[in-house]
């Protein structure tokens, strides 16, 4: 029998995971990725990987990992996959140590770890704080390594378009489009795997890198997947706030003893540092005793909204309060957090060893996402999905560096169960017409772009559905303004008609390529908005004041949202959550669990 | 210094095709703090117009994590080579010229295809040859100071600004350039990696090889994350005379 043919779309941790896996049980693998993998959107990640290693004597274990996870979450995942994920972690870390992450190390030369939000362990190993950079380039060189054996094809400067689905709706490859040529064409496969990361774009300004606009998971659910959880976005309490994005500044900084502040005084003209300590309101501290400044992210955002927005005691009138590390010695901050201390140095211009840092809340991460069972296995037969591109781990709220585990424990469930599956399915029976039928629709949904004659700039369109999911669909939410942004979506998909590129060149032309996944974002924003509508309680990253408490009894479940193609929308149900492991509880981290 | 003009003059070097001829095109974009050479494109994106007025295409550059990280959106600015996302407006004399790398081939306007690093990477095997990724338990113990060595190493970006910037990486020469050496170092130095040193330094003798470096130094320079990259090639250098020498008496 032939290796089984497996495609991957998505260079990034999980899909990287997974190639290795395949490739290592005599699979065969396709990759595809916008950008070369190295430069996958995984290099952003920071401050570190948990895993419950219990190196440092505090009675740390994967059961409290387990339960931190769960908690954190607010009780929202399926509590199995997110016990294994957490029992494997350890084992995860080995790996990458073996392969040759520069994990930093304890003067004995054992791994050293440090503490990250809504943990009171030290659990998270580290390299420097670009820890994400140094976890994917291990992967990347072990794929190169295939790759250089002949098990890997990568394709890289690809755009996914869509999933090839023969008569009875199984996946048998995917229509992928040449980003230089512009050429598109299929590529059977017998199963494949999406690791296609998160959908920042569709808020305009996030942490996430140029490509993670969830182009890939809104294709997929127009084709019959369900997304699941998609209101679940995380706001990271730090960033910086940029032109062109926003840049994160890592909870590590907190982990290695930062600390949050606002001056007591509204608009105090003083420059920090001469801002004495019984000037300073330090509230993380003073509202949550136990944690400190390492609440998880929901929690600190929320507190630095309340502080800027209600108390109005942002620095100087606008939206930033301090993050401050100058009380730490700067051998430590260079041994630690040198690569995030850099980007503070470059992208501001001030030295955060010597000033405190001026960070606001961003939109950061994408708990939600392609709806998968146990084995990573979407709903349409032969497509998986690991990463952040889907929804299983991280429940309504993600804990900081539970991102890098789940990407590369994702990946390795995902990449096995796509080969038992390819090597028990049935060959395709009725020929390639499946194929070229997609071809043929993705060609003339490109053709129809090129051509048409109308006004609406897409780098525009983008911006204002930028500000519009900015605004009324992440850190405080309320159903008049939930509903008035998805009628403002209908008003932008239909818009979209009228779209105008300036670039109708056939090679190289990002207008076309942006313009399609703007209309995907579109599509999958009515998902988040929506489902934010309809959920009528407060849960992890979902905040309504109107309802601020969890409300187990009606939405203890999974949003899952499926296309409608008569609608042209989503339709809602709901699933429930296995809490088999551990029974649902009050969360709160003003005192310990 | 803060820049207080009311506007940006950005004049780019545009190439529509790889074959096809360049031509320049000039912008004049309102200022405001905090813009880079990042921002800069994405506005004329939204409103692709010259600053003479005539309507045109947005540019073709590539980019994707706008932190320094990624090692996407190299170009050179100014002249010199360089990452765009970190290239602060504030800090650039203007008008601001935008070219796409001289050295590889243009894919369009700014973007331009740098894959000969992959395939460095993939000739001299930077990589950590394990086993398997079944569980075999921990890697190998190392102090403190190895990491500090290797990590600084390890964070090289592919971004291709020391190839760029270095006399010796030219057709003529089939340099394989700084960065490729540097890992060659990090490879060479860690205890499993160290396993296929000889194979790796083998592949740097010759044309094309170590040899070639002429200790310009402009590789350092221009460096986005200050790697000791010319630290590293006199080290593998020092490696490959020594293996060149053995090899010569083994014969």
């Amino acid at each position: 029998m032939a290796a089984p043919k497996i495609i991957v779309v998505g260079g990034g941790l999980a899909g990287l995971s997974a190639v290795i896996k395949i490739a290592e049980m005599g699979g065969s693998v396709d990759l595809f990725s916008i950008v070369p993998v190295k430069r996958s959107h995984s290099v952003c990640a920071q401050g570190g990987i948990n895993a419950a290693k219990n190196l440092k004597g505090e009675g740390d274990s994967t059961w409290q990992h387990f339960d931190d996870t769960v908690y954190g979450g607010d009780f929202l995942a399926n509590q199995p996959p997110v016990k294994d994920m957490c029992e494997a972690a350890p084992g995860i870390i080995d790996l990458l140590d073996r392969m040759g992450v520069p994990f930093n190390r304890t003067p004995e030369g054992l791994l050293d770890f440090r503490r990250f939000g809504g943990t009171l362990y030290n659990r998270t190993a580290f390299a420097g704080a670009t820890t994400g950079q140094q976890l994917l380039y291990a992967l990347d060189e072990q794929v190169r390594r295939y790759e250089s054996e002949g098990k890997v094809k990568k394709y890289e400067h690809w755009e996914f378009l869509s999933a090839v689905l023969d008569g009875n709706r199984v996946c048998r490859g995917i229509c992928a489009m040449d980003l230089r040529s512009m050429e598109v064409r299929t590529f059977p496969a017998d199963a494949i795997i999406i690791a296609t990361g998160g959908n920042g774009a569709i808020f305009g300004k996030s942490t996430n890198s140029v490509v993670c606009t969830g182009s890939a998971q809104s294709a997929l659910y127009q084709q019959g997947c369900y997304y699941a959880n998609g209101e679940f976005i995380q706001v990271h309490p730090t960033c910086i706030p940029g032109e062109d994005k926003l840049r994160l500044m890592s909870e590590s900084a907190r982990g290695e003893g930062g600390r949050v502040w606002v001056p007591k005084t509204p608009g105090d003209k003083r420059e920090p540092k001469a801002i004495p300590e019984k000037d300073r309101w330090y509230f993380l501290e003073e509202w949550y005793p136990k944690y400190g400044n390492l609440v998880p992210r929901d929690v600190a955002t929320r507190a630095i909204f309340k502080v800027v927005f209600e108390h109005k005691l942002g620095i100087d009138g606008k939206p930033m309060v301090y993050l401050d590390l100058t009380h730490i010695d700067r051998k430590i901050l260079d041994r630690k957090l040198e690569g995030i201390l850099e980007i503070y140095e470059k992208f501001v211009g001030d030295d955060p060893r010597d000033t405190p840092m001026k960070i606001f809340p961003g939109m950061h991460y994408t708990m939600g996402g392609l709806w998968v069972d146990f084995k990573q296995a979407t709903n349409i037969p032969g497509i998986y999905a690991a990463g952040e591109c889907e929804y299983q781990y991280h429940g309504a709220n993600r804990l900081g560096a539970n991102s890098l585990v789940s990407c590369v424990y994702g990946g390795g469930v995902a990449g096995p169960n796509a080969v038992k599956y390819a090597r028990g399915l049935q060959a395709l029976s009725d020929g390639n017409g499946v194929f070229e039928a997609e071809k043929k629709k993705q060609e003339e949904s490109n053709s129809l772009l090129m051509n048409n004659e109308g006004t609406e700039n897409p780098f525009k369109l983008w911006r204002e559905l930028g500000e519009l999911m900015t605004k009324d669909c992440t850190v405080i939410r309320y159903n008049k303004n939930l509903q008035q942004t998805d009628a403002r979506l209908v008003e932008m998909l239909e818009r979209f008609r009228k779209v105008n590129l300036s670039d109708r060149t056939q090679w190289a032309n990002t207008s076309v390529v942006f313009t399609r996944q703007v209309y995907n974002m579109l599509q999958l924003s009515r998902v988040i908005a929506q489902g934010a509508r309809m959920r009528d309680e407060s849960r992890g990253a979902h905040y309504k004041p109107d309802f601020p408490d969890r409300d187990d009894k009606n939405f203890l479940k999974t949003t899952k949202a499926s296309f409608a193609p008569d609608a042209d929308g989503p339709k809602f149900e709901f699933e429930p959550v296995d809490t088999s492991l551990i029974p649902p509880r009050a969360r709160k981290y003003d005192a310990a669990k | 210094m803060a820049n207080t003009n009311k506007s940006v003059l950005i004049k780019i070097k545009r190439q529509n095709t790889p074959t096809s001829k360049s031509y320049w095109e000039e912008f004049e974009l309102a200022y405001h703090p905090g813009m880079n050479v990042i921002s800069s494109l994405m506005e004329i994106a939204a409103n692709p117009v010259t600053r003479e007025g005539k309507a045109t295409s947005p540019i073709t550059y590539d980019s994707n994590c706008l932190e320094e990280v990624c090692g996407s959106c190299a170009m050179l600015i100014n002249g010199r080579a360089r990452m765009a996302c970190s290239a602060l407006i504030d800090n650039l004399e203007q008008p601001i010229k935008l070219e796409p790398f001289a050295k590889f081939p243009v894919v369009r306007d700014l973007a331009t295809d740098r894959s000969v690093i992959f395939e460095n990477l993939k000739a001299v095997k930077a990589w950590v040859p394990i086993d398997g990724t079944y569980d075999l338990g921990p890697g190998p113990r190392m102090t403190a100071e190895e990491q500090e060595q290797a990590y600084p190493i390890s964070r090289c970006i592919s971004c291709c600004c020391c190839m760029e910037a270095c006399p010796q990486f030219n057709e003529d020469t089939g340099f394989v350039g700084a960065a490729t050496i540097a890992q060659v170092r990090l490879f060479n130095t860690h205890p499993t990696g160290k396993s296929l040193q000889r194979e790796r330094l083998a592949a740097l003798m010759g044309d094309g090889g170590i040899q070639e470096c002429g200790y310009a130094q402009n590789c350092v320079e221009v460096c986005p994350k200050d790697i000791p990259l010319t630290r590293a090639i006199s080290e593998v250098g020092g490696e490959v005379m020594k293996q060149a020498i053995g090899d010569l008496f083994r014969r």
